[in-house]
């Protein structure tokens, strides 16, 4: 692991650009127990443009628990670097106190005691109480959203993504880009892009009969004299990670040389900024902008990394503004001769105590909510356990979907995928059926059950392990590891693809998987056309409902070597 | 009347000298075709540009584009196919541009060579993996 004095040095102190992170700041300020929402907000005005980026809420209108993961391993050039630190590395690096909010907002550790004592994070309503303030102070500010906007919840399955584009358009942003937004598949999409007042930007998204580009790659903006490029970068693996035949006219793909085409482009009109509102996940965007020239801020997305201060990568700056709601970045720069100087940044925790709703937003997200109240509210439930999933390998969420699966469904394994949404819960709190959509919502959640034979089940295991694992970050898409229940394996993440995977047995008996076996096996979020069974928040319900008190034992069944 | 695109690609290849792979009985093996086509020069590298997908979206579908400015001929392999050998295309002097794009189908994870003779004989190659995988679960 670097130092974080080390870090500091690699990113900011050894470029010509002079910038200057609040991170810092808002450590004091916690330091003397004096969190307000004043503090938070507290920002010298810098230079002469102003960025607020959000990215991957989830469609979380509402505060949330979102616990941070505790193993994030990064390989290759990745390795002990962000956003692959975490827990107590990650406090020592950035030189936060242990049990202070910062520590809180961007760490796993003490999470349910830390959580009891700071609050829930996150709501629009306190979003937009940030964004007005930034406003206030910078009227010209430019409001980016990374997507993964207008899913993960109950009420934007419901409402196909309703609920979150009549708030993101209260909030004012002023363009966007993409990923699970097109699991409402395509002509909804293009049904919500036609009224957007603002560009839904894909400078990667291509018609799959001609290859050519289906959407608009980038917007100008003319701002305190300044002209700002904005380029966007939708998620690169859509039809591979996500259903393909939802949005069957469109090919995504990394496309590094179209994004310098497109980066020459804009520099030939004469730009004097140029900023990539990405969706490729963070890894994938420092490799990107080490290759790709002329990009000045990157404001990465997709694997909801938290970094509290930007890294420096050549003359490009990467912002990594965490997730669900939690943070909301506010970036500073000071723009001459058609260059960027240097920069002041800050990630705002939106501790949803803290920061006062917005009434306005807060109207806007009750009536979105009012008819469905009673179905979201409803208890169904109760857990005992600390309720989470983001982490490369199952979370507690992971375990007890796998267990209701496997029970529910009369299966000897349970496979759950690795997305990185799915919000936290303390234990003690309810279980309502709005949770259980919120580690669950989606279009394409049918809970199929299968005879698979040991082979195929080492190719889907090997198969995820490479899309996180491998050592080229254009080779990874961004999740986490396959969830498994009933089955236990071994895997060393330094390996190549096909040898990391070993040791396949049933959990519960210890019995060696075989290849040529065949196994009865449940899961969900199936990317085949035509899957049947239940949907998977169905199947939870109805487990938790004949349990009661959810109470789970620790996890042991994956061993990791390799690190 | 306008033309379609359709019709105005459909038209437009007919004045392409493109020479798709003849079936052939008996695969040739990679370091077969490679020989035939550099006539054993040492290939070299820069001057040709291939451009494919990481991560293919559909295996059977794979767009990849080769350009070579002052190529005479660039040849595609897909090294990891039980028969590799792709297209060749060949440029006569009018060419306005030595650059062509096709979509190839792709039997699992492998390299893709592509290799472009210039007009005095020496050859260059550029390589790209394209990963076809089952799918996984992006968040």
């Amino acid at each position: 692991m670097i130092t974080r004095r080390e870090f500091l040095q690699a990113s900011v102190a050894a470029s010509a650009i002079v910038g200057i992170s609040g991170f810092g700041n808002w450590s004091r300020l916690a330091a003397q127990q004096a969190l307000t929402q004043d503090q938070l907000l507290q920002f010298d005005d810098f230079g002469n443009v102003t960025l607020i980026h959000i990215t991957d809420i989830h469609a979380q209108l509402k505060p949330i628990w979102f616990r941070e993961p505790e193993i994030n391993i990064g390989v290759g050039e990745a390795a002990g670097r962000p956003p692959h630190v975490t827990g107590k590395d990650f406090i020592k690096m950035f030189n936060l106190t242990p049990g202070s909010p910062e520590a809180y907002a961007l760490t796993y550790e003490d999470f349910t005691a830390l959580g009891k004592t700071y609050g829930k994070m996150g709501g629009m309503d306190r979003v937009a109480t940030v964004v007005k303030a930034i406003k206030a102070a910078r009227p010209e500010a430019i409001l980016l959203d990374g997507g993964d906007t207008w899913h993960g919840s109950m009420t934007s399955f419901l409402t196909k993504g309703q609920d979150m584009v009549d708030v993101m358009n209260a909030l004012g942003v002023e363009a966007m880009t993409s990923h699970w937004e097109w699991t409402y598949g395509s002509e909804r999409v293009n049904e919500i892009v036609e009224g957007l007042p603002f560009p839904f930007l894909g400078a990667n998204i291509f018609d799959v009969e001609w290859n050519e580009p289906a959407y608009e790659p980038y917007t100008i903006f003319e701002r305190g004299g300044v002209r700002i490029a904005v380029i966007g970068q939708a998620f690169p693996y859509m039809p591979i990670a996500n259903p393909g035949w939802m949005f069957p006219e469109y090919s995504f793909g990394i496309r590094e040389e179209r994004m310098q085409e497109v980066v020459d482009e804009v520099r030939g009109q004469g730009v004097d900024l140029v900023v990539c509102l990405s969706h490729n996940g963070f890894d994938v965007d420092r490799k990107m902008i080490s290759r790709v020239k002329g990009i000045d801020v990157i404001l990465t997305g997709h694997t909801h990394d938290a970094v509290p201060e930007p890294v420096l990568v050549g003359e490009t700056i990467l912002i990594a503004s965490g997730s669900n709601g939690k943070f909301v970045s506010r970036v500073d720069l000071d723009v001459r001769d058609g260059r960027m100087m240097g920069f002041r940044h800050k990630l705002i925790p939106i501790f949803s105590d803290v920061i006062a709703p917005d009434a306005e937003m807060a109207s806007l997200i009750d009536e979105a909510r009012a008819p469905f109240k009673d179905q979201l509210e409803e208890q169904i439930g109760t857990t005992d356990s600390l309720l989470y999933r983001r982490g490369n390998f199952n979370g507690t969420w992971d375990d007890l979907i796998c267990r209701a699966v496997r029970s529910e469904r009369d299966a000897q394994i349970a496979l759950s995928p690795g997305v990185r949404w799915g919000t936290t819960l303390l234990p003690g709190d309810a279980i309502t059926r709005e949770d259980i959509h919120n580690v669950t919502s989606m279009t394409y959640g049918a809970c199929y059950r299968n005879a698979m034979t040991g082979e195929t089940l080492k190719l889907i295991l090997e198969d995820v392990a490479d899309n996180i694992f491998n050592t080229d970050p254009y080779y990874q898409q961004g999740g986490d590891m396959v969830r498994v229940g009933g089955l236990a394996y071994a895997i060393d993440v330094s390996k190549p693809i096909g040898e990391r995977i070993s040791d396949m047995r049933l959990a519960d008996t210890g019995e060696a998987i075989e290849a040529a076996k065949s196994y009865t096996v449940a899961g969900w979020a199936s990317v085949n056309e035509g899957t049947e069974g239940p949907q998977i928040w169905d199947v939870i319900e109805s487990h938790i409902r004949k349990i009661g008190t959810v109470s789970l034992e620790p996890n042991t069944t994956v061993t990791v070597t390799g690190i | 009347m306008m033309i379609t695109r359709r019709e105005a690609i459909l038209a437009g290849f007919g004045s392409i000298a493109t020479a798709a792979v003849p079936s052939m009985g008996l695969a040739a093996t990679v370091d077969e075709l490679t020989a035939t086509f550099t006539g054993g020069a040492a290939a070299g590298e820069g001057g040709l540009t291939l451009t494919a997908p990481e991560i293919a979206e559909n295996g059977n579908t794979v767009p990849v584009e080769v350009n070579a400015p002052g190529a005479v001929a660039i040849m595609i392999l897909a090294t990891g196919n039980p028969e590799p050998a792709v297209a060749t295309f060949t440029f006569g002097p009018a060419a306005g541009s030595q650059r062509a794009a096709t979509r190839i189908r792709l039997a699992k994870t492998q390299d893709v060579v592509a290799m472009a003779k210039m007009a005095d004989g020496s050859v260059v190659q550029a390589s790209a993996t394209v990963k076809v995988t089952i799918g996984g679960c992006g968040g």
